[in-house]
């Protein structure tokens, strides 16, 4: 693969240009390093941690796993796609925030990415949905007991305490 | 071509005549490891992501032809997750949400792993390999198409384009243990199809030998000990789900590695065939 190539993502509503990338470069790669987007993490690169987690074309995926240029004309958004426009901050990040479920933080923007993609599919998950859905997002520090609590927070939030 | 993203399975054929040597890209949860930690460096890659063609599943008589871009997720739920539980249940232990949303039932046998959790479903369902190519189309049943570890009989121009499994009635099960619950690959593995349509119970074996293996014998003594016309199908007989461990753990060919060792391997596939068995009649 030595080839070089020039295609366009994209990234968070806006078309973006990647030119002359090395056709190995993972999705993750082109983000951090030709997009400017360092919010996806780069940890295993073997889609074990979950911190690299977008969604692609509505699905979320590893970007690590994801071939860059394999994504071309493919709708990607990342952890910088949420939240507002002046850096409000979303539900879920808010109640990571107030239920202190950041320590280190590495793996943090993966889970609020993995928990929205949860939430707009299930706004109301069981406990065991909310496992699973973050079964495939590593945290080292907190041992996911206020992760859980902090998804509870924002569900309360987004449904005016009916969930 | 560095890399083309065809979108019809013509697209595919003719990109891998002008480029035989050019690697699959299916979901990428194998390939893209490779690209990452081993510096794989493929000459030419032809994506699969975009063709529909290979995401879909249809009857055909008797059959289900599952297409090989179908995702573990896809395969989670919905009618062929009815059909198919065993194949369901395996998709469920693969990985996490995200490894689900873009590995494939056809990487999965294309990469031919002899932990890949999609083969003991598919060897125990007595499923064909659909292989196409610019020259045509062939089947093979999927014991013939696994040749070793990581080793098949497809040639360069060629794609796995789908898997037809006959049509079965019956439960079904699949079992594997791992060093934990999420995100972990089979140290051992054991699928369970019971079918009153052809009155046999049918048992594969995964990660114990260089590919997934049938217990034959095992197989033999459930069969014999199912009374196939009660209204659903019972074993009296209290020792035969003992005897079904031992006999599933006598044909694993299971060696030490760094996933486990073969004295462990063994044991537990003495357990789990026992205990899919038991969940089964």
């Amino acid at each position: 693969m030595s080839e070089h190539v020039s295609y366009e993502l994209v990234v968070n509503g806006e078309r973006r240009e990647v030119e002359d990338g090395w056709l190995g470069e993972s999705l993750l790669y082109v983000l951090r390093e030709r997009l400017g987007l360092p919010g996806s993490k780069n940890a295993c690169e073997q889609g074990e941690c979950g911190s690299c987690s977008v969604v692609l074309d509505g699905e979320l995926i590893c970007s690590c796993l994801v071939l860059g240029a394999s994504a071309a004309d493919s709708e990607v958004t990342t952890i910088e796609g949420y939240g507002g426009p002046d850096g409000e901050l979303t539900e879920v990040q808010a109640a990571f925030i107030e239920n202190a479920a950041v320590q280190c933080g590495f793996c943090t923007p993966g889970l609020i990415v993995a928990i929205e993609h949860l939430l707009e599919e299930h706004p109301t998950p069981t406990e065991l949905e909310v496992r699973e859905a973050i079964s495939g997002n590593l945290c080292r520090c907190t041992g996911y007991g206020r992760i859980f609590a902090a998804v509870e927070e924002a569900v309360n939030i987004r449904t005016g305490g009916r969930a | 071509m560095a890399i083309v993203m065809p979108g019809t399975l013509d697209e595919v054929y003719r990109a891998l005549a002008d480029e035989p040597e050019a690697h699959l890209l299916a979901g990428g949860t194998d390939l893209m490891v490779e690209v990452n930690y081993a510096g794989r460096r493929p000459p030419a890659v032809v994506g699969l992501r975009k063709v529909d063609e290979l995401r879909s599943w249809r009857r055909e008589g008797d059959d289900y032809v599952i297409g090989a871009g179908l995702t573990w997720t896809d395969l989670m739920s919905g009618e062929l997750a009815e059909r198919f539980p065993a194949l369901a249940i395996a998709a469920r232990t693969v990985g996490s949400p995200q490894i689900r949303n873009g590995g494939t039932i056809g990487g999965n046998v294309g990469t031919a792993s002899p932990a890949g959790d999609g083969l003991p479903p598919l060897y125990a369902l007595d499923a064909t390999v659909l292989i196409g190519s610019a020259e045509g189309t062939r089947e093979e049943p999927i014991a013939d198409f696994v040749t070793g570890v990581k080793r098949t009989t497809i040639r360069p121009g060629e794609l796995i384009t789908g898997l037809r499994v006959p049509a079965v009635d019956g439960p079904q099960e699949y079992c594997k243990i791992g060093t934990r619950n999420a995100m972990v690959i089979s140290a051992a593995g054991v699928a369970v199809v019971v079918d009153r349509l052809s009155r046999t119970v049918r048992c594969a074996l995964g990660a114990v030998a260089p590919t997934v293996v049938r217990a034959t014998e095992a197989e033999a003594v459930a069969t014999r000990a199912i009374e196939w016309d009660a209204p659903t199908p019972t074993i009296a007989d209290p020792t035969v789900h003992e005897r079904f461990g031992e006999l599933a753990a006598e044909a694993a060919r299971p060696i030490d590695d760094h996933r486990s060792t073969a004295r462990y391997r063994r044991h537990a596939i003495s357990v789990m065939a026992r205990r899919a068995l038991l969940r089964c009649v």
